[in-house]
């Protein structure tokens, strides 16, 4: 512990700046390439860079799309058995959601009104919710059922409601078995990793139309692609939880001759429980983050409201359809959260408690029985009250917000983009972008083997000749500036931010739940004020990505400095250390693990931004994408663009991963566990965020 | 463990007993009346494609369908793309306004060389018009600016750090046809074309240049809603002639006049129901669908209000679309 402190003193009788090279060896490696790269940059600049005109199309994109157009012909000529088990699959997926939507949300003629209304579906709401996760609960389910229908989404809510749950429960379906299998097989784990790393990258857009083609327009393709993104979360953390079960119970067990199935179900199960839960409630929070992007196709629920707005230019329409998405997103969070506390407490009830719960439960049941009636029976608790009205005023408070930031701060805004712009990032895309393509992918072929080692470097020569092959080279050196430049600016928050919540528990309560409404609002409702304070550039999609990545990242830093023991902290503080002190030379160092993760997290939840950034003004990659999937010609460049985008996705996790790893061998235990958890999270842009691109 | 299968059956009684209840209806609520319809309409599919006049098209036949017709109308939002290809598998009925997209006639119009799913149901009456704009207080400013020749002259005002030395030329949605790359090169135009990626970025750079009186031209087009509010300025092209424009690369003149049409599945148009008439039927000017745009987008009314506002009001032009349906107002 005193050795922290201490350290520095040591250092003295030796010459400072050898001790500086000495200490940080791989710092100074870098900052050596960097220098050499600028020089190399400042001779070649503008050779060979690959540029590509936007509406340029290659040979290997037209191979692409020529693929893409196989699949989509083979769909629609409907002969192979693959075909016909999608459009099984997609028949059924869709009369489960039209049956529950026939009772719920949509009235099927001639019957006026769905079978049950508002006051029936809040009961039932609640029942489940006091058996799975106690009556604490119900203080904020039914408050967020009623505040669904007061803010006017009383339909899509629960229409988003449907969509999620029956995502949600395919996924757990498919991915608890599959994480289970993972958790004991090697093997397994190596197969089923990249393709997860795949889904959890590609961006969306990409793979819209395929879905839409293939399983047709509807809900069904609105599932299909939530399930893409949300599965991989549940496989994971199910796999970790068994793979992290006590060695010695495991013996214990082993030694008491009990079969393989036994073991599952009688010790491995229970025992995982808590965090398998943990897996269902990443996967509902990642399933509820498709909402918007799924609305592109259709896709029922709130997510339409939100483009409704975007696409009217009504700011207001749009904030008020998010703030349902963000309590949906904090209700169904806190719940599962709350039901896996109550997996373990259950086992441990006392006999009062439990007759007592069984009561409750018994007058809960008949009061729901009697809401169903009358919900079923009479208009009044059938359809939603229209008032007191929520929605109108917040819509119009948010749009005069709206034309406040337009009249009165955006000609002072815009200076902030053209000096940042011209001074730091177009600079650093020159560097990177516009030196020869061999020049950028030696260095960063060195930054990888000096951060991240031999592995590291491995990952980083493949992706970069992927992205070679892609011929689109010039623009995903313009997406990884940008990608760099706002991961740079989120980890200067995370550290500022975090440190000063980590050193502050009243700071971390108000701040808290600003980071968990950033983190869970759909990006596509914050982008049309920064448009009106920045314009459509490059700039603005940053700031974007900023906003969607900055809170996982303030969590994690400061999570990291609250871990930091208490003992290490007074012992500093007894030998004198001031407050400065205590957060460079002993708070961050540290949470180092921490720091990195923030880092690898940061930078993946930038990533997926890309897609929204190209509907912002960054062009390159994200540009492609959403040009893919709005022009039939350009299908096979947004493929190689959504590769790409996995690609570098790949490239940086790998980089920050074996990093922090490296930078772990030598910490503490709190960095330990921060790895751990890094392993379970890896390359997943959403652990706990809800709004993806 | 006896506590969870308690909980786990009275779930279950709930939940059947919740089934029971919805099996039985009458009480309170009660059921409709079939509606005035004369022929059988059933299910209309209307595309509903990302823009404010789409929507005004759109909600304006699929109300009169429903309250004339007795349809069962389903609204499914979606782009150009998904929808033509809906025409296949019968998701969707109509793509209520369409802007030219050669590159979809050739994939499912077999007038094109298509698959045959997608044929032609008319004219919708509106004009569009695509070009390059300039907010109105340009022109105020610099009288000249609206002829191409002087685009030049005035370049260095729309420098911004995303195009260097040259003037920014933003253009807007990748859905929309757009030949500005070929134009700034062929036009020799000291511009770079920027792409903001979506209508809603272009609008909100216009509305904000037009406020803060910021140079800005762009890529935009009529009938829009947004020209009610901002009635941005077009400049003009060299003039579009007949076949100016057939090679992407070396095109050199203004956007031809796009007469918008409806598109409809061949499934619908044999089906003989009589929402297909009343499409077909359907017709009207760029002041009503910029009217029915302006409830929506601006008065934020809902679009199935807006429609009703405007049928009511158009008894008329709504008459003469019923004609061959089988049903008088």
């Amino acid at each position: 512990m005193t050795a922290v402190v201490t350290a520095p003193r040591a250092a003295r009788h030796r010459p400072a700046v050898v001790e500086m090279v000495i200490e940080h060896a791989r710092l100074w490696a870098l900052f050596l390439v960097v220098v050499v790269w600028v020089a190399i940059w400042a001779v070649t600049q503008g050779q060979d860079t690959l540029a590509l005109s936007a509406s340029a199309i290659t040979d290997t994109h037209r191979q692409l799309q020529d693929a893409s157009n196989w699949v989509e012909d083979a769909a629609s000529s409907g002969s192979s058995v693959w075909v016909n088990a999608a459009n099984n699959f997609a028949d059924w997926i869709n009369s489960v959601f039209e049956w529950l939507q026939h009772i719920f949300t949509v009235p099927e003629f001639p019957r006026p009104l769905p079978q049950i209304g508002w006051l029936g579906t809040i009961a039932l709401a609640a029942l489940v919710t006091f058996a799975v996760a106690g009556w604490r609960s119900l203080l904020l389910v039914v408050p967020s059922f009623l505040a669904f229908g007061f803010l006017g989404y009383w339909t899509d809510s629960i229409d988003l409601l449907l969509v999620t749950g029956i995502a949600v429960v395919i996924a757990a379906a498919v991915g608890i078995p599959l994480g289970l299998w993972m958790g004991h097989s090697k093997v397994v784990t190596a197969i089923v990793t990249p393709v997860l790393d795949f889904m959890q990258t590609m961006p969306s857009f990409v793979y819209l139309l395929p879905i839409s083609i293939l399983f047709g327009i509807g809900a069904a393709a609105a599932i299909i692609v939530t399930l893409i993104y949300a599965t991989p979360p549940v496989v994971r953390i199910t796999a970790h939880g068994i793979r992290t079960l006590p060695a010695g119970v495991m013996e214990a067990t082993a030694s008491m001759g009990q079969s393989r199935r036994q073991r599952l179900t009688k010790v491995e199960l229970p025992l995982a429980k808590r965090t398998i839960i943990v897996g269902i409630n990443q996967t509902m929070m990642a399933a509820l983050s498709m909402a918007t992007i799924a609305a592109f196709i259709d896709g029922p629920g709130l997510g339409q409201p939100v483009l409704d707005g975007l696409k009217r230019g009504q700011l207001g329409t749009s904030f008020v359809a998010g703030i349902a998405i963000v309590i949906m997103a904090i209700m169904l969070d806190r719940t599962t959260t709350a039901a896996s506390v109550r997996s373990e407490q259950a086992s441990r009830a006392d006999q009062a408690h439990t007759a007592l719960r069984r009561g409750a439960l018994g007058a809960g049941a008949i009061g729901t029985l009697v809401a169903l009636y009358l919900s079923h029976n009479y208009v009044w608790a059938n359809e939603f009250p229209s008032s007191p009205d929520l929605g109108t005023p917040i819509r119009n408070k948010v749009d005069d917000f709206g034309q406040w930031l337009l009249t009165d701060v955006s000609s002072l805004t815009t200076s902030i983009e053209t000096t940042f712009t011209e001074k730091f990032l177009n600079p650093v895309q020159s560097l990177i972008a516009e030196s020869p393509w061999y020049v950028t992918a030696a260095a960063f072929a060195l930054i990888a083997v000096i951060v991240g080692g031999m592995r590291a470097f491995l990952f980083t020569v493949v992706c970069l000749a992927g992205i070679y092959y892609l011929d689109l080279w010039n623009f995903a050196m313009i997406t990884l500036t940008s990608v760099l430049v706002a991961t740079a600016i989120v980890v200067l928050l995370a550290v500022v931010v975090g440190v000063w919540m980590g050193r502050s528990r009243v700071v971390d309560r108000i701040i808290r739940p600003f980071l968990d409404a950033g983190q869970t609002m759909p990006p596509f409702v914050f982008l049309i004020p920064i448009f009106i304070l920045f314009g459509p550039n490059r700039f603005t999609a940053m700031v974007a990505g900023i906003i969607y990545a900055a809170p996982v990242a303030i969590k994690l830093v400061a999570d990291g400095i609250r871990g930091v023991s208490t003992e290490t902290v007074e012992a500093a503080e007894s030998s004198g250390t001031n407050k400065w002190q205590m957060i460079t030379k002993v708070q961050l160092p540290m949470s180092r693990g921490s720091l990195l993760l923030a880092t690898n997290q940061g930078l993946l939840y930038v990533l997926s931004m890309v897609v929204i950034g190209g509907m912002a003004g960054a062009g390159a990659l994200g540009f492609d994408i959403v040009h893919g999937f709005r022009n039939s010609s350009y299908v096979g460049r947004g493929l190689a663009a959504g590769i790409s985008v996995v690609l570098l996705g790949i490239m940086l996790d790998r980089i920050t991963t074996y990093g922090a790893e490296r930078a772990q061998r030598s910490q503490d235990s709190s960095g330990r566990t921060a790895a751990r958890w890094r392993k379970v999270l890896r390359l997943s842009p959403a652990p706990q965020g809800l709004a993806h691109g | 463990m006896r506590v969870k299968r308690t909980q786990a059956v009275l779930a279950a009684v709930a939940a059947a007993m919740a089934l029971t209840l919805s099996a039985c209806g009458g009480g309170s609520i009660q059921n409709a009346k079939q509606p005035a319809g004369s022929k059988d309409c059933g299910d209309l599919n209307m595309a509903v494609n990302p823009w404010v006049g789409y929507e005004a098209n759109a909600y304006v036949v699929g109300y009169i369908a429903q309250t004339k017709l007795g349809c069962t109308v389903n609204y499914k939002d979606l782009d150009e793309q998904v929808s033509w290809k809906g025409f296949g598998n019968g998701t969707v009925d109509v793509v209520i306004e369409n802007w030219g997209h050669p590159e979809l006639q050739k994939k499912y119009m077999a007038s094109k060389g298509g698959d045959g799913t997608a044929v032609d149901a008319g004219l919708t009456g509106n004009d569009g018009v695509i070009g390059w704009y300039v907010p109105p207080w340009m022109k105020d400013k610099y009288p000249d600016i609206t002829d191409w020749h002087n685009l030049n002259k005035y370049a260095s005002l729309f420098k911004t750090p995303e195009s260097g030395d040259l003037g920014t030329f933003y253009d807007g949605d990748p859905g929309f046809v757009t030949n500005d790359e070929a134009l700034v090169k062929n036009l020799n135009l000291n511009y770079k074309v920027v792409f903001t990626g979506s209508e809603t970025a272009l609008i909100e750079a216009f509305r904000k240049a037009e406020e803060n009186k910021t140079p800005m031209i762009g890529y935009f087009y009529e009938p829009q809603w947004f020209l009610a509010e901002v009635p941005l300025v077009k400049v003009n092209l060299p003039k579009y002639t007949p076949g100016c424009d057939s090679d992407p690369t070396k095109v050199a003149c203004d956007y031809p006049p796009y007469p918008l049409n409806k598109v409809v599945s061949k499934d619908f148009a044999d089906s003989g129901s009589p929402a297909y008439t009343l499409v077909k039927n359907f017709n009207w000017n760029n002041d009503d669908q910029n009217l029915v745009a302006k409830y929506i987008a601006q008065d934020q009314m809902d679009p199935e209000e807006a429609a009703k506002k405007w049928v009511d009001a158009n008894q008329d032009k709504v008459n003469a679309w019923l004609k061959g349906t089988g049903v008088t107002s």
